[in-house]
C-alpha cells in the first residue's frame, strides 16, 4: 500500500521532470533557430517556399471554414436576436465574435491540423531517412536550412490567414443575414461599423493570431525534430502536435483575452 | 516542387489578398475613417464628475463626431477633473461660450461628450477652455436626491419629483444613432 | 602523418549503457579500413563519433591530427567538408532530383558557376554509373541506385575521408558487386581514405586493407583480411563463420525449460 503511494509519487515526479526537460529542449531549439537567422540571400527563397506550402495551400480550408462559420453564426445569432427585437445587431454580433475570437482561434486550430501536422511529419521523416544527418555531415546546418524557414513561414502565414478568415466569415454572415434572412444591408454594415473598433477588435485579433502562429509552429517543429525515427514515432509526433497545439491555443486565448479585455 | 517563380507569384498573391482583406476589415467592417489622427486643436474643460468617461471617448456636436478625448487628469488644487479634447481642425467655428455635457449613449452605453453651440462671435481655438460644463449624471446621486425629496416633502412631492425626473430623462435621452 | 583518423581509448555511454569501453582504432591514409561486428555493437555510433555528431564520454578522436571534439563550430564545419558519409538509407533529399542532390554540397559550399557545377555533378554521376539518371527523383530510384547517388554526393567536394555505413546490407548480388567495385576503385583512383562499417563478412574482407572487429564495446580482433580469416577462437570465429551458437548465445536468457513448461503460469 505504502509502496503503491510512493510509486505514484515517484512517477509523478518523473513526469514533472520529464516535462520540464522537454520544455527546456523545446526552448533551446527555438532559441537556436531564431538566433541563427537564415542567410538572407539563400534563406529568403526558402522562407517563401514555406509560406507557400503552409499559407497558400491552407487557403482552401480556411476560406471554406470561414464562409461556413460566418453563415452559421449569422443564422444562430439571428434566431436568438430576433426574440429581443434586436435583429439589427446581427452585424456587430458576427463581426465582434469573428474578429475577436473565432477568427484567430479557429484559424489557428485549422492551421495546426493542416500545416502543423504536415511540418511535423515532414521533419520527422527527414530525420528518419537520415536527410538531416546527411546535411549535418555535409557541413550544412539543418536548423538553418530546414527548421528556420518553416518557423518563419508559419509565423508570417498565420496572421495573413486569420485576416482572410475574418473577412470571409463576415461575408458569409452578410450572405445569410441580408440576402437570405432579409435584413437591411445598410443597417447591417453601419451597425457593424459603429460597434467594431479597429484597434481593440481587429488588431487585437491579429495580435492573437501572431502569438498562436508562433506557438503552433514551435510545437510542430519541435515534435518533428525530436521524434523517434520510426513510423510509430512519427505517427505519435503528429498526433502530439495537433493535441498540444490545440490545448496551447485555447489556453493562450483565455490569457490574451483577459489581458486585452481590460484595455491594453 | 513548383519553380521558384511560380511559388513567389502565389505567395505574392496571398499577401495581396491578405492586405486587401485587412483594408476591407478596417474600412468597411470597423468603420475606421482615417488611420492617422486628423489634425486637430486641443481644448480643455473641467468637470466635477466625469462618470465613466474614458480617453478616446467621442466628442460630438448635434450627434456628429467632431473629435475625441485625449487625456483625463485631476487638478490638484481645485480637485476637478480636467478633460483635454482633441477637436478636428475642420470644426474651427465653435463659439467659445458653448456648453459641454457628459452624456450616455443609449440607456446603458458608454459615456461621451456633447458640445452644444451658443451664440458667441469668438471661437474655440488651440488651448481654449470651455467654461460651461455639465458633469455626468450619476444614477445613484439622482436616486438619492429623489428619495430625499420624496421623504422630505409633504409639500410638493409630485412637482419636485417630476422636475428631477424630467431633468434626468433629458440628460439620458440623447440616443446614439 | 600516417593515420588520418586515430581513436584512442574511446568510451561512450548511451542511456547509461556502455557502448564502447576503451576502443583503439587507427585508420591509415589512402587505405580501405573495415570495422565489423555483430548488430547493435554501435558501429554506426562510431561513425557519428568520428563525424563529431556525438561526444565521447572518455577518450579522444583525432582527425588529421585535430581533436575534433575540441574544435569550434566553424572549424568543425570546415573539417566536415573534408569528410563524406554514406548513410545506410542513402539519405537523399526527397524533394530534389538526382542532379540537384549531388549538386547540393557544391551549391552550398562553393561559388562555382552553374556550368562548372553541371560538369562536376555529371562527372561524379559518371563515376558511379548513373549519369543517365540525373533527372529522376529519389522516389523513382531502386535502393542500390539511391546508394550510388548518395555516394556521388559524398564525393562531390573531393573529400579526404569517406565513411560507409552498412553499404552492402539488403542489396542483391549485382548491386553488391557494383558497390564493391566502386568503393575500391574510388578509393584508389581518388586517393581517398575509406572506412567501411559492415557485417557482411565476405564482401568486406574482399576489399578491405585492414579489418577491426568490435564486440561488446571492445576490439576483439584486428589485422589484414588474411590474418583475420585464419582466426579460429571464440567470438571472432563465431562471427566470421556465422555460427548460430557460441560466445554470443542462441538462447535469450530465460528460466529453465522445466520451469516454464511444468510450473503452470509463467512468471
Amino acid at each position: 500500500m505504502i509502496t503503491c503511494i510512493i510509486n505514484s509519487i515517484t512517477a509523478l515526479g518523473r513526469f514533472g521532470i520529464d516535462t520540464l526537460q522537454e520544455l527546456g529542449k523545446a526552448g533551446t531549439l527555438l532559441f537556436r533557430v531564431v538566433f541563427r537567422l537564415p542567410d538572407v540571400r539563400k534563406g529568403f527563397p526558402l522562407v517563401m517556399q514555406q509560406v507557400y506550402a503552409e499559407g497558400v495551400l491552407s487557403l482552401l480550408i480556411i476560406i471554406v471554414s470561414g464562409v461556413f462559420i460566418g453563415m452559421v453564426v449569422a443564422l444562430q445569432g439571428y434566431h436568438t436576436l430576433v426574440k429581443f427585437g434586436a435583429a439589427q445587431q446581427l452585424g456587430p454580433l458576427v463581426a465582434l465574435s469573428v474578429t475577436r475570437e473565432l477568427g484567430p482561434v479557429v484559424t489557428a486550430l485549422l492551421f495546426a491540423g493542416r500545416a502543423g501536422s504536415a511540418i511535423t511529419a515532414e521533419i520527422g521523416l527527414m530525420k528518419a531517412t537520415d536527410q538531416l544527418s546527411s546535411m549535418e555531415m555535409m557541413a550544412v546546418d539543418p536548423l538553418q536550412r530546414v527548421i528556420s524557414p518553416r518557423l518563419w513561414g508559419g509565423f508570417i502565414s498565420m496572421p495573413l490567414l486569420t485576416i482572410i478568415f475574418n473577412l470571409v466569415a463576415i461575408y458569409g454572415a452578410y450572405l445569410v443575414g441580408v440576402k437570405w434572412l432579409g435584413l437591411d444591408a445598410g443597417a447591417f454594415w453601419s451597425n457593424m461599423q459603429s460597434s467594431v473598433d479597429f484597434h481593440s477588435d481587429v488588431m487585437n485579433g491579429i495580435i492573437k493570431s501572431v502569438v498562436f502562429g508562433l506557438v503552433v509552429i514551435w510545437i510542430s517543429v519541435y515534435q518533428g525534430y525530436e521524434t523517434a525515427p520510426t513510423s510509430a514515432g512519427i505517427a505519435g509526433a503528429t498526433t502530439r502536435t495537433v493535441v498540444y497545439s490545440s490545448l496551447a491555443i485555447l489556453g493562450l486565448d483565455f490569457v490574451l483575452t483577459a489581458m486585452m479585455i481590460g484595455g491594453w | 516542387m513548383l519553380s521558384q517563380r511560380t511559388i513567389d507569384t502565389f505567395v505574392g498573391l496571398f499577401l495581396l489578398a491578405a492586405i486587401g482583406a485587412l483594408l476591407v476589415l478596417a474600412f468597411k467592417v470597423s468603420g475606421l475613417t482615417s488611420f492617422f489622427k486628423p489634425a486637430g486643436y486641443v481644448v480643455t474643460a473641467q468637470f466635477d464628475d466625469i462618470g465613466q468617461l474614458k480617453v478616446r471617448s467621442p466628442v460630438k456636436m448635434g450627434g456628429v463626431l467632431i473629435g475625441e478625448i485625449s487625456s483625463i487628469s485631476l487638478d490638484p488644487t481645485s480637485f476637478k477633473a480636467v478633460v483635454t479634447l482633441n477637436i478636428d481642425k475642420k470644426f474651427d467655428a465653435i463659439p467659445d461660450d458653448s456648453s459641454i455635457t457628459i452624456l450616455t449613449a443609449g440607456l446603458l452605453g458608454d459615456n461621451y461628450v456633447a458640445i452644444t453651440p451658443m451664440y458667441s462671435q469668438t471661437y474655440l481655438k488651440q488651448g481654449s477652455n470651455i467654461q460651461d460644463t455639465h458633469s455626468a449624471m450619476i444614477l445613484e446621486k439622482l436616486i438619492g436626491q429623489l428619495i430625499y425629496k420624496l421623504g422630505n416633502s409633504g409639500a410638493t412631492p409630485a412637482a419636485t419629483t417630476t422636475t428631477t425626473t424630467t431633468d434626468a430623462t433629458n440628460k439620458v435621452g440623447a440616443k446614439h444613432e | 602523418m600516417n593515420n588520418l583518423v586515430e581513436i584512442n581509448n574511446l568510451h561512450f555511454l548511451r542511456n547509461n549503457r556502455p557502448i564502447f569501453q576503451g576502443v583503439d582504432i587507427m585508420i591509415p591514409r589512402g587505405k580501405v579500413t573495415a570495422i565489423m561486428g555483430p548488430s547493435g555493437t554501435g558501429k554506426t555510433t562510431l561513425l557519428r563519433l568520428i563525424g563529431a555528431q556525438l561526444q565521447p564520454s572518455q577518450g579522444q578522436i583525432l582527425v588529421a591530427g585535430e581533436n575534433i571534439h575540441l574544435l569550434s563550430r566553424h572549424a568543425l564545419y570546415q573539417l566536415r567538408k573534408q569528410m563524406g558519409m554514406l548513410f545506410q538509407t542513402g539519405g537523399l533529399f526527397t524533394h530534389l532530383n538526382v542532379f540537384e542532390n549531388v549538386a547540393f554540397p557544391l551549391r552550398e559550399h562553393t561559388k562555382l558557376s552553374d556550368a562548372m557545377i553541371q560538369t562536376l555533378v555529371l562527372t561524379r554521376l559518371e563515376m558511379v554509373g548513373l549519369r543517365g539518371a540525373h533527372l529522376l527523383m529519389p522516389s523513382e530510384l531502386s535502393g542500390g541506385m539511391a546508394r550510388r547517388v548518395a555516394l556521388a554526393r559524398a564525393i562531390a567536394l573531393d573529400p579526404q575521408l569517406i565513411m560507409y555505413d552498412e553499404p552492402f546490407s539488403g542489396q542483391d548480388p549485382i548491386s553488391m558487386g557494383v558497390l564493391v567495385k566502386l568503393i575500391r576503385t574510388l578509393n584508389d583512383a581518388l586517393g581517398l581514405t575509406s572506412i567501411i562499417v559492415s557485417h557482411d563478412v565476405a564482401e568486406t574482407l574482399d576489399i578491405a586493407d585492414y579489418v577491426y572487429v568490435i564486440a561488446n564495446g571492445k576490439v576483439i580482433g584486428q589485422g589484414t583480411p588474411e590474418a583475420i580469416r585464419g582466426e579460429n577462437t571464440g567470438q571472432l570465429k563465431q562471427f566470421l563463420e556465422g555460427l548460430p551458437d557460441g560466445p554470443v548465445p542462441f538462447h535469450y536468457p530465460a528460466n529453465s525449460l522445466d520451469h516454464d513448461l511444468l510450473e503452470g503460469a509463467i512468471s
